[in-house]
This record gives structure tokens, sequence and C-alpha cells, in this order.
């Protein structure tokens, strides 16, 4: 398959596999009777972004929360740094993290950004910036106010600091929790639909701080439906479809001559 | 009409006033710890004390706090073991502490039903953030949860505090002279029903809406993010130390 030449040779060419900033092996996830998960693998090197895309249920956006363990799935391998996420068998027989103390340390280096922004309601916008840096990371107080300050600078809304997120509008609320993921200094950064909830003339201001990010050489998982975004931001696409990798390959190639009938029929949707 | 009347009852009342406060005061305190082990065996997972947050809740909620004050005064006192016990007879055989211990019992269960709504009414978005962030359960539930879920809990709540300090009454059944007592036993010396139990009436009216002023309050503390935001050129605020 010519889709995951880039991928396989990507691999290939880096000799420390283990060295993946993340890697997910054969996760399968289901939720009663529908397998959401058939199987999903995925590898990110520092600096990758990749564009996760399907259509609504094919599973992308259970996909990410696997990978943070906000959803438990029923089998694979999450590594974080080439460290393995522990799983064990709970009583009920699923699968249930191992040490929960490793699980919360992997995710503080995994922020995520959420598609309803979930910033904290009863705290300011600086207050919710510093929260986890200070009790999870235990970092001191000021520090993590001054960096604190300086994010909300570089996403444009520093004047809003000390707002409590329902008086800001949507676009402001993403700028904020993405700023919010930042000042955990995380590793790699989840992004679950960021502006599918955003009115449309708020989404350019979402992306723009997104491909700033890229830019400066983050790695990023994004689950997305902004076409533009995963072709011309994106350094790998990976196409789900009914909860398997169709397809996964760079963006500029599979936009141009798409691999499989179905990635070909998803853009021809959207071009429409 | 008879004005002298009127004011020596309300004040004899209102002398009675401190008593009444501290059986509301630490009726509620306890009520309030009492709640909290209740909610959290509730919400904690575990069967056992899932059942017994229950059966709890079913039967303080379910009988009369009366039928409950009698039970404790006069019904224990009946077991031998109980007034022959170091521990429990000098508590069991003062209707003080009777009282206080049937109302602890009794708004513990309403309270811990409040809890409980509460809780699960905290946005799972909002929880979800904090697992996203790493936050291990007890910073979650300090920073997050519990804030979310008191600011969600307070209306219910108080009326639950208006309710027991309407309860304390029923302490005069039980031969406590708080307010209700007082105006009782005036009410046998002069024969005048109307008179007395209005004055009593309105001292409790006047607690009920001071109480009532104070949570209204403490929501408003609470709950900076659901009024009108800040003018752009409001002073700054100081992130508080406490966070």
């Amino acid at each position: 398959m010519p889709a995951n030449l880039s991928a396989a040779s990507k691999a290939a060419s880096s000799p420390d596999d283990d060295k993946a900033a993340i890697s997910v092996k054969d996760m399968r996830k289901c939720f009663g009777d529908h397998e959401v998960l058939k199987g999903i693998s995925l590898e990110a090197h520092k600096g990758d972004v990749i564009s996760i895309l399907g259509s609504s249920g094919s599973g992308k956006s259970t996909f990410l929360r696997c990978i943070n363990l906000l959803e438990i799935p029923d089998s694979g391998e999450v590594r974080v740094d080439g460290e393995l996420i522990r799983m064990k068998q709970g009583r009920d027989g699923r699968q249930m993290p191992a040490d929960m103390r490793q699980v919360e340390r992997m995710r503080a280096n995994l922020a995520m950004v959420f598609q309803s922004f979930n910033l904290w309601s009863h705290m300011t916008v600086l207050e919710n910036l510093v929260a986890a840096p200070t009790h999870v990371l235990k970092r001191p107080r000021a520090e993590c106010l001054e960096q604190a300050e300086a994010l909300l600078k570089r996403v444009g809304i520093w004047e809003r600091r000390n707002y409590y997120p329902p008086h800001m509008s949507g676009g402001q609320q993403q700028r904020a929790a993405i700023a919010r993921a930042l000042a955990m200094n995380p590793k790699v950064m989840l992004f679950d639909e960021p502006t599918s909830a955003l009115d449309p003339e708020l989404v350019g201001e979402v992306l723009r701080v997104m491909r700033s990010l890229a830019e400066e050489g983050r790695t990023m998982l994004v689950v997305t439906h902004e076409m533009g975004f995963a072709r011309d931001v994106s350094s790998q696409v990976m196409f789900l479809h009914k909860g398997e990798v169709d397809s996964l390959g760079e963006p500029k190639e599979m936009f141009a001559r798409p691999p499989t009938q179905q990635f070909k029929q998803f853009i021809a949707n959207f071009n429409k | 009409m008879d004005p002298n009347f009127y004011l020596s009852t309300i004040w004899s009342v209102l002398k009675a006033l401190p008593l009444t406060l501290e059986i509301w005061f630490f009726g509620v305190a306890i009520g309030l710890v009492l709640a909290s082990g209740l909610t959290w065996m509730r919400a904690s997972g575990y069967r056992l004390g899932e059942l017994f947050a229950r059966a709890y809740v079913f039967v303080f909620r379910g009988s009369p706090l009366l039928v409950q004050l009698y039970l404790i005064y006069f019904g224990l006192s009946q077991f031998d073991f109980v007034r022959h016990s170091p521990i429990l007879w000098p508590i069991l055989r003062d209707p003080m502490y009777c009282t206080i211990l049937a109302m602890a019992l009794n708004t513990a269960a309403y309270s811990s039903e409040i809890f409980r709504g509460a809780l699960r009414a905290v946005p799972v978005g909002q929880i979800e953030a904090a697992k996203a962030f790493g936050m291990p359960m007890f910073t979650r539930f300090r920073l997050v949860t519990l804030p979310i879920a008191l600011r969600l809990a307070l209306p219910a709540y108080s009326t639950e505090i208006i309710l027991m300090t309407k309860a304390t009454a029923l302490a005069s059944m039980v031969t406590i002279m708080e307010m209700m007592g007082t105006a009782q036993k005036i009410q046998h010396d002069t024969f005048r029903p109307i008179e007395v139990l209005t004055c009593a009436g309105v001292i409790y009216l006047l607690l009920n809406l001071s109480i009532a002023r104070l949570f209204a309050f403490v929501e408003y503390l609470l709950s900076p993010h659901l009024r009108p935001p800040p003018e752009q050129s409001q002073q700054i605020k100081p992130v508080p130390e406490v966070l």
C-alpha cells in the first residue's frame, strides 16, 4: 500500500523504535456489542502533527480518548516516550490501569484540548492555567503565573485573564484551553475536534494558534474535520473508517491521490 | 391590644434564642459531618457502604423527626445496658443531647441526598478535564468536583437548614425551654395563645430570613462566573493563594 510507505520508511529510518513520543499498538474497544476500534496502531515521533480524520462514528474521538485512558481500551498497548502504560485485569474481567500514578504521570505529559473546551467554569482563565501545573507538576506558583500570562499573551487573550470562562466567546475559550494545555509543557498534545463546537467565524482564530504550535515543532494528534488544517499543516493524515485505519500517509500525497475509495469519497463530500 | 404584653413576651422568647441557636448549630454541624460520610459511602462504589447509606436514608427520611426524637429520648433509656453505660447514659439522659442527636441523624439523611444529587450534577467534562491533566482523585475532588458541587447544592441545602431551624421547636416536647418551650409556658400561664404564638412565629420568621440572606450571600460569593462579565477596565483581581 503506497499510503503506508511514508510511515513505514519513517519507522525504519529511526533506529530506536521505542523512542516514539507516542506509540499505540493494536488498540481495540467495544461499547456493548458495538466494536468501535478494531485494532488501531499509530506512532507519532517528536514534531509529528498527525491529523485523524473520519466520518462521525468512525471511532476517531474514542481512539484519542483511549490514548490518555479517559476511555479504557479493551486491549492494546500505549507507550509514551517508550514507557508502556501497564494494564491489568479488573475484577469484572475488563482491562484497567495497573498503576493510577503512572497513568496520571502519563496524562500530565499528554495535555488534551476538548471539543467543548471544558475549562473549569468556577475558575478565572488565569486560575485555569495555573491549577494543573501547581497541583500536578508541583511547580512554584509564581513561576506558573508568569508562564500563564505569557501563554495568554501568545494566544491573544491576556486582557481576559481574570474573566470566567462563561464570559468569553467560544473561540476565546478554546484558545484559553489550548493555553491551559501548553502550561503543562506537554510532550504530546491531543486535540479532540477543537473547532467543531465553534461558530464558523471563530474557527480561524483557533486554527491560527494550532498552526503556530505545529510550526514550532510540537507533537500533536488532532482529531478534526478541518480539511485545510489536515492538508496544509499536518505531517501525516490518518483516516479511520468503521473503527479501522483505512489509510495513513503524507497529506499532500493523500489528498492529491486518495489511496482508497473510502477516503476519496470522504474528501469528495467535504469539497461539495 | 396590649403592647406591653407583646413586648414582654418577645423579650422572654428572645432570651431563649441562644438555646434554640445552640440546638440548631450543633444539630446542623454534626448532621453535615454525618451527611458527608453518607454521601461518600453512597458514591464510593462499595456495595456495603452504598447499601448502608440507602437504608439509613430510607429510615431517617421516611419517619417523622418527632418519632425519632421520642425513640432516642424516651425509648433508648428503657434498655438496661444504656442506663448502665458510662458513655451512652450521660448523653441519652440529657434532653439537649438527645435533641441534637435526633436532629443531626435526621438532617444527615436529607443532606446526603442533596449532596449526592449535586455531585452527580457536576458536568462530566469538568471532571474529565481534571483527569486529562493528570490530577489524582483527591486533587480532582478538591479543586474541581467539590467547588462545583457545593455551588449546586447550596440552594437545596439552605432550604434544609431552614427546615432544621423550624425543627428545633420540637425540643420543647422533651422539656427543653428553647423559644417554643418558653412560648408554650407563657401561653399556659396567660391563656393568650394568639399573642404569644404570633410573637414566637415572628421571631422564627426573622431568624429564618437572616439565615436565608446569609446563604444568598454565600451563593453570591461562590458564583462570580454566573454574574455578568466584569468590565475590561475593572481592577485586576489577584488570584487567591488558596487555590
